[in-house]
């Protein structure tokens, strides 16, 4: 079907079957995110010692080529980045290069010229680490922290992981993705990662507006309807919505919006007894999620956060430490 | 100069001829089929066996990049790439820079087709001044120096009145409107076909509608009005089933498929291929075997390159801040020829809408080998292969998805207006 050698397995995992870069969930295999788990699992303790160091990529250095601003992700690669002993240099594409009219392309060059190793890639574009992946050098990795709407395949390991933490075996797992799942990047890597780790059923629930045309393919119940919606359900994930969206006329109000698929104290009460809270965050309390609910006793949203430093220690040490590091599994 | 050609395969699709003869040109037109015309000294004899002698290609769409955008392209090296293919006439639409809606572009246009080029160029003049939508362009005047039909190519019309009115102006000047049926609101920002591929890779989607709905609209204005309208680059299934509806109620209209779109699909996007980024996108399997079925059943009147030739740069960037377009002078031909050998098509068939299919459209005497026409001949030959690649391209752009391919039949030899280009193997 595809002549042209643009298949994304094609580009992240050699013929040996490795990783060499991270772009999407899309097309790996079950080994794969559960050898990515399992040495997440092995740098937990590493986080919880007052030394927090182990030196698999000494020596190496780890670009965060951030071209729309982030917080929480970057933070969190910088800190994985740095507990592996690599050199990370933090690059705010945004506010230099491409404001002067230089092309992605040779921004990219520019700090290969500079010896990197690897680069850490957030872009609006969906399909930018793809590109950026096809145009650096052989030795040069590139992870993918979130390009546009298609993927942010770290977010989505570190949710199963938060997840197999709690409750090991998948196969038995409703899982509901809740709210903007059209613009959501997170959900679309997260409905592969629950794929691949054979989850009895995923569900998204939204408004039409905010829901992909043929979503159903990727693998997902479609449901419009939050109270029936959660029914069965094991782990709630809330998608964060962003204000923009009542501009664009897919959404009347936030008010309305919180009324229909805000998730409260009441709504979660219709989910399976002990159902899981999840977010991605940044939450906008009182728009999808009740504060007494994101902070309650079945909320993960911190824990999520927390797993995030190991999950991306595990993604990069995999790609770019040394050998012996794959046998850790 | 006199020149017989002699031992080919003739097939005329205008004239419904498809059998051996000799074809006998002077003075830059075709004299005679067959016999000689009496006195005929011919100069040169052209032995074309195992060859298909056709009338040369008209392609209804393709950007030259010149005026405005000689750094994609000029009219020198896409008219030779044209000919190299076998496309003698070219129709350019009018959103160059500057626009074509005044007669000094035209003139302009005309001018370096003279003085560098090699095909014919025939360009469709503006609807609007400066393709804004607001007021009228000299439609008349235009005409006058050569426009061939007038287009808001892909700038919208959103003020439905000034459509109406531009309409009914072009119907006074007996112009065909050519439409690029889109609306400009459903379509914002997407670049890839609304459905299951585009959801996958997160790329915001054109949902077909922007191209039916804005159809319906204009296919009810081209009604109301009486103008000859002609639809550009129609897409989907949905499209050619309003189409046919018109047809069926008397109305004057016509279209075309972009090439493209008769080989291609979603799901050749996967991986983010920037050479697959063309407007309008590229939509399911199902559009793409029902344009294969409406060309073979005449719902499509013509298949054109849709060429948009574009520097590398143009698609070196992730899949949403790439250029859209593709470019299709040098495949025209060949993937005809592939439609053929999958068996989608006959070959008269689907040489008739490269030739007197568009000719009709455009309104110009040209797509047929009748005695007394234009000479402009294209010599192929069926039965060889050839392999896209940067080397046998002659488009300054060389942003195709096809590279690499492997393609049936290449062009031996072109007439233009009698003049012979050979092309040895």
């Amino acid at each position: 079907m595809n002549r042209n050698g643009y298949e994304p397995t094609d580009l992240q995992v050699d013929a040996q079957g490795h990783l060499r870069h991270l772009l999407t969930i899309e097309g790996l295999s079950r080994e794969h995110v559960v050898r990515i788990l399992d040495v997440a699992e092995s740098f937990v303790g590493v986080n919880d010692k007052s030394i927090k160091k182990v030196p698999l990529l000494r020596g190496k250095t780890v670009v965060n080529l951030f071209f729309e601003p982030s917080t929480r992700t970057r933070t969190t690669f910088e800190l994985a980045a740095k507990r592996l002993s690599a050199d990370v240099l933090n690059v705010n594409i945004s506010a230099s290069a491409t404001t002067k009219g230089e092309s992605l392309l040779d921004t990219l060059r520019n700090l290969q010229a500079m010896q990197c190793d690897m680069f850490i890639v957030r872009h609006s574009d969906s399909g930018a680490p793809h590109f950026i992946a096809r145009h650096v050098e052989p030795n040069v990795a590139v992870v993918n922290a979130g390009d546009g709407w298609h993927a942010h395949p770290t977010q989505a390991l570190l949710d199963v992981f938060t997840i197999r933490r709690h409750c090991q075996d998948f196969t038995r797992l409703r899982v509901a993705i809740v709210g903007d799942v059209q613009h959501s990047r997170v959900a679309r890597s997260q409905i592969h990662a629950l794929n691949v780790m054979g989850a009895a059923e995923v569900r998204v629930i939204a408004p039409r507006t905010l829901l992909p045309e043929s979503i159903e393919r990727m693998g997902v119940n479609v449901c419009k309807d939050l109270d029936g919606g959660l029914k069965d359900v094991d782990v709630i994930i809330m998608l964060r919505l962003q204000r923009e969206r009542m501009l664009g006329a897919l959404l009347p109000s936030e008010a309305e919006y919180f009324t229909t698929f805000g998730l409260t104290a009441e709504r979660l009460a219709k989910a399976k007894p002990g159902a899981l809270v999840m977010h991605p965050g940044p939450t906008n309390r009182g728009v999808e999620i009740e504060s007494s609910v994101a902070d309650g006793p079945r909320s993960l949203i911190l824990e999520q956060v927390t797993n995030g430093i190991a999950v991306r220690m595990a993604v990069m040490s995999l790609i770019a430490g040394p050998a012996p590091r794959d046998e850790t599994a | 100069m006199n020149l017989h050609i002699r031992n080919a395969r003739i097939i005329d699709p205008h004239g419904k001829r498809d059998e051996q003869g000799s074809i006998f040109t002077s003075g830059g037109q075709i004299v005679a089929l067959d016999t000689p015309p009496a006195g005929f000294v011919s100069e040169r004899e052209l032995d074309a066996s195992g060859l298909i002698a056709c009338p040369g290609l008209v392609d209804v769409c393709a950007r030259l990049r010149e005026p405005g955008n000689e750094h994609k392209a000029t009219i020198a090296s896409e008219t030779r790439a044209a000919a190299r293919g076998g496309i003698t006439t070219l129709c350019c639409p009018p959103d160059t820079d500057p626009v074509i809606d005044e007669p000094a572009t035209v003139e302009l246009i005309h001018r370096r087709v003279e003085d560098t080029g090699l095909s014919a160029v025939v360009p469709l003049g503006a609807l609007t001044q400066g393709l804004r939508g607001e007021m009228l362009a000299e439609m008349g005047t235009l005409k006058d120096a050569g426009c061939v039909g007038v287009s808001n190519a892909w700038q919208a019309v959103s003020d439905t009145r000034v459509m109406r009115r531009a309409f009914e102006y072009a119907a006074t000047h007996d112009l065909t409107v050519f439409i690029q049926a889109h609306d400009a609101w459903l379509a914002k920002s997407g670049c890839a076909n609304e459905g299951p591929v585009a959801t996958r890779l997160g790329l915001p989607g054109v949902p077909v509608a922007a191209e039916t709905v804005a159809l319906a609209q204009m296919l009810e204005l081209a009604a109301t009005t009486g103008v000859r309208a002609h639809f550009s680059q129609l897409s989907a299934a949905r499209s050619l089933e309003l189409m046919q509806a018109a047809r069926a109620s008397g109305s004057n209209v016509t279209a075309d498929v972009s090439m493209s779109h008769l080989h291609l699909s979603e799901n050749d996007l996967l991986g983010f291929n920037s050479l697959c980024h063309v407007r309008p996108p590229l939509r399911s399997e199902r559009d793409r075997d029902a344009l294969r079925a409406a060309l073979r059943d005449g719902v499509l009147n013509a298949v054109c390159s849709d060429h948009q030739p574009h520097e590398p740069d143009a698609k070196l960037a992730p899949f949403p801040s790439t250029e859209p377009g593709i470019s299709g002078l040098d495949t025209l031909l060949s993937l005809a020829l592939k439609l053929v050998e999958e068996g989608a098509i006959t070959l008269p068939r689907v040489l008739e809408s490269l030739t007197s299919g568009p000719a009709q459209v455009l309104g110009i005497e040209r797509g047929s080998l009748s005695v007394g026409s234009r000479a402009d001949i294209c010599l192929f030959d069926a039965n060889v292969e050839w392999e896209v690649s940067e080397a046998s391209l002659l488009s300054a752009g060389q942003n195709t998805p096809f590279m690499g391919w492997s393609l049936p039949g290449r062009v031996r030899a072109v007439l233009i207006a009698g003049q012979l280009h050979e092309f040895p193997a």
